[in-house]
Parts: C-alpha cells; sequence; structure tokens
C-alpha cells in the first residue's frame, strides 16, 4: 500500500519486483493521507486532496505501508488511520526508502532502504524516474539552495 | 494551484481552474463516501453553521452529511421555530451566527444576494445553498461532476436545460459551472419562464435558446429537467400544469431524441408525470440518484477547501 504522492510510485515498483522474482500478484493499492493530517489547521491552504485507490478488501491481510523518507512518523500515523477507516487488517508494517530519524512518534519502520543520518533542518529530497527525473535521493544541508 | 477563495457565492466569475480543482477534490470525496467508514477526520474542531431560512431537505441532509463525514460539527438553524420567526433581521441573525463561532456559515434565503450581504459581515466563510432565483452553485458544481463523469469531458458537448429557466437558481449555477468547462447549453422552455431578454436573442454566454423542446434534444448529449413550481400556473405563467406536461415534459419518446445513452438529471424533488415521466426518472438514462450522491462529495470539498483557507482560520 503506497502513500501517495511517491510512496505509491515505490509500492508499485515493488509489487512488479516481487511479481517478477517471486512469481506472485500481490494486491496493490495507494493511500492519500491529507485528510487525516494533523497539521491541517496549521498550514496554509487546503492541501490538495488525491483519491485512494485500494481495490480489495484489507480485512485480514498484512498490509506492507510504503513511503520514500521516513521522518517524524507523522505521515504514518495519519496512513494508519486512514487504513483502519477501510477494514480491520492482520498487521501493518512500514517499509520506506530512507529513514532520517527525528521521530515525533513512537513508530518504527520494519523495511529500510537506507539509514541516512541528518540534521532536523536538513532537506532530504527524494526524485523517481516516474516523477520526471531520474532516481535520485540527495540530503540538502538548511540553508542549502539547489 | 492552491484555493483562494473564502466564500462560494455563486460561480458566475470563476475560472475554468478553480471548478477543476473542485471536481478533482469532488473525486477523493467520492471515494470516501464508498468506503465502509465514511468519516475522515480533516474537519474535526471546526464548526459548520446551516442555516436555512427557506425550506429544504435534500440541501440541508446533505451539507449536514458532508460536514459530518469530515467530522465537523454542525449546528441546524431554521427559519421556522428560530428567531428569524419572531422578527430578528438578517443582520442580527448574522452577529449571532459570527459570536457563536461557526467556521462556515452554509445559508439558504429566499431574498436573492442574501449570501453576499451575509460574507461582507461575518469572519466565518459562506456557502450560498440557494438564494432567491439568483444561484445555487453547489448544485451547478454537482451537475457538473456528475455529467463529466457519465460523458468525460465537455468540450463540444451540448447540454440541455429544461423547464422554469426565469425563476431557476439551478440553471443559472448550472450554466456558469458547465460553460466554463467548454459545454454549450441549449435553454428550452415556455416562452413566458424564460427572461425575455434571453427569448429575444440575447443568451448567456455559450448558451442558446431553443423554444422547440423536441429541436432542443435532437442529436443532444444530456438533459437537466427543471421543477416546475405549480404555484407558476396561477401566477397566469401557464395556461395548466396538463398542458406543460405535454409541451415540456421529458417522455421516452423526447429523450430518445438524444444520442444514444444521453443521461437526464433533475435537481430534486421532481413533479413526476409533470416535468419527467416516471418511466425517464427511473429508466437506464436517469442520473437522479447519483446526483444525490455526488451532491454529498461535492459539499465535502468545498467545506474542505474553505476550511483551509487563511481568512477561514483566523476567526
Amino acid at each position: 500500500m503506497g502513500i501517495r504522492a511517491r510512496g505509491d510510485l515505490l509500492a508499485t515498483r515493488l509489487h512488479e519486483a516481487i511479481r517478477r522474482n517471486e512469481g506472485v500478484d500481490v494486491p496493490l493499492g495507494s493511500l492519500d493521507i491529507t485528510l487525516y493530517r494533523d497539521d491541517l489547521t496549521r498550514i496554509g491552504h487546503a492541501p490538495v486532496v488525491r483519491e485512494s485507490v485500494i481495490p480489495f478488501s484489507v480485512d485480514d491481510r498484512i498490509v506492507v505501508l510504503v513511503d520514500d523518507v521516513l521522518f517524524t512518523g507523522r505521515t504514518i500515523r495519519a496512513a494508519m488511520d486512514a487504513l483502519v477507516d477501510y477494514g480491520r487488517p492482520r498487521a501493518i508494517r512500514l517499509a520506506v526508502l530512507v529513514d532520517r530519524g527525528h521521530r515525533e512518534l513512537p513508530i518504527r519502520a520494519d523495511f529500510v532502504g537506507k539509514n541516512v543520518p541528518t540534521a532536523v533542518t536538513d532537506d532530504v529530497r527524494v526524485q523517481l524516474v516516474e516523477t520526471g527525473g531520474k532516481d535520485e535521493v540527495e540530503l540538502v544541508p538548511a540553508g542549502v539552495t539547489v | 494551484m492552491t484555493w483562494q477563495r473564502r466564500h462560494v457565492l455563486a460561480t458566475d466569475d470563476w475560472s475554468r481552474d478553480e471548478i477543476e480543482q473542485v471536481l478533482e477534490t469532488t473525486s477523493a470525496m467520492v471515494e470516501i463516501l464508498g468506503r465502509p467508514i465514511r468519516r475522515t477526520p480533516a474537519l474535526r474542531g471546526r464548526t459548520v453553521i446551516l442555516f436555512f431560512a427557506e425550506s429544504s431537505t435534500r440541501t440541508r441532509v446533505s451539507f449536514e452529511l458532508a460536514a459530518k463525514a469530515l467530522s465537523a460539527d454542525v449546528t441546524n438553524i431554521t427559519a421556522s421555530g428560530s428567531s428569524v420567526e419572531k422578527g430578528e433581521t438578517l443582520l442580527d441573525t448574522v452577529r449571532t451566527l459570527t459570536a457563536l463561532g461557526g467556521d462556515v456559515i452554509v445559508m439558504r434565503h429566499a431574498a436573492s444576494g442574501a449570501p453576499y450581504f451575509v460574507a461582507e459581515r461575518t469572519d466565518a466563510a459562506v456557502i450560498n445553498a440557494g438564494d432567491g432565483w439568483h444561484a445555487h452553485p453547489t448544485q451547478g458544481l454537482l451537475d457538473a461532476y456528475t455529467l463529466r463523469a457519465a460523458l468525460g469531458d465537455l468540450s463540444g458537448k451540448r447540454i440541455v436545460i429544461v423547464g422554469d429557466i426565469t425563476h431557476s437558481r439551478v440553471a443559472r449555477s448550472d450554466i456558469d459551472a458547465l460553460v466554463p468547462l467548454g459545454a454549450s447549453i441549449t435553454l428550452s422552455g415556455p416562452p413566458t419562464l424564460v427572461p425575455s431578454a434571453w427569448r429575444c436573442g440575447t443568451t448567456p454566454r455559450g448558451t442558446t435558446f431553443e423554444p422547440d423542446l423536441d429541436r432542443a434534444l435532437d442529436g443532444a448529449d444530456a438533459v437537466i429537467a427543471l421543477r416546475l413550481q405549480k404555484e407558476r400556473q396561477h401566477a397566469g405563467l401557464l395556461p395548466s400544469i396538463r398542458e406543460y406536461a405535454r409541451t415540456w415534459g421529458l417522455s421516452e419518446a423526447r429523450v430518445a431524441r438524444m444520442r444514444p445513452d444521453a443521461p437526464v438529471l433533475h435537481p430534486g424533488p421532481m413533479n413526476e408525470g409533470v416535468e419527467i415521466a416516471a418511466s425517464v426518472a427511473h429508466g437506464a438514462r436517469s442520473l437522479i440518484e447519483t446526483q444525490v450522491t455526488n451532491g454529498v462529495a461535492v459539499r465535502m470539498a468545498l467545506l474542505y477547501l474553505l476550511a483551509g483557507t487563511p481568512e477561514a482560520r483566523e476567526s
């Protein structure tokens, strides 16, 4: 289950890799968590809400949430809240491309592409071929503009 | 694009991008309404006041469900049984509503322009749920959403609106929502119930008037039937309801003049057998029930977008 806007692209890649290597077609969905954010009343304008696409029942399944960067953990908190509105998964796991630390909630990832030590003010930018760039993770220290 | 508007009063000055943004947000809301748990926490802690100074069931319930699906608190104020009936002025009512701390005021009023009056005098965001003959923007947007879901891109599509155009805020808001999306509109109805300027050749941009309903429907992509208010007959604008049904009612034979599968819409509540035959209202072409579902989603989208604007938050 990919979290929009970049986790769903990574989830699609994982889905494809599992199908190619294991011959298993794992159900694939994407989750928009905008309406579950805990900072809706703090940010300036209503962020764009997109459609969640979950063409299967999550009941009694092990659902792996996929996101690009794990930071404060608030996105994952929102994603778990959103997910349980669809049913009662047997378990929820978390896979991320980059774990940059600085959690604000008791959340950890089950599958991590790479742990990257960062300062809290650093910017971690993920680009993917699907979004028109190349596959790249960039660590931009605070105050540097690229 | 970030949402900038603070109120939804009418869509006559909206850009295509703004309408598109509402429709895109609406499709996300439609998905939420299809879930086992039809509720998200987005507007938790916000208060939506439903102020209906003119009777309404479906629009009020639609707004109420929309607000609740976003976890907002909802308060109802109706004209009957409230201070409005005791002679309170609109201005005093507005002051009270503002003092009550509403973040969004959804209002319906018999006087055209009343929501503008309110919007200038409150910190809350105002959504017009119908003002007199003027506008009913959420209906226009939900019809646009419904038609787009059924027909795809509306560029070059021809949509017929038939009935009492003069007294219809739905017709005006449909025009304001559909024309910017590229649709052309053919208006049809009894000449006594079409504004004289429109009937004499000066129609709004993107619309034409065709007094013969059969000709209007020939090859059309969709039709929206308006509700006929029976009091129009007493006002001398119609010879009889039966004659109206025969000349302007959507019968099976009439809707068959449109393109195959061209949908039929109606804002409700329907007078079956008057402006629409029961077999058409409940037939394969009818999107009338879909309109009701989409109505909740459109209102969710607007509540969400308005509650996120900075001015609304500061209040």
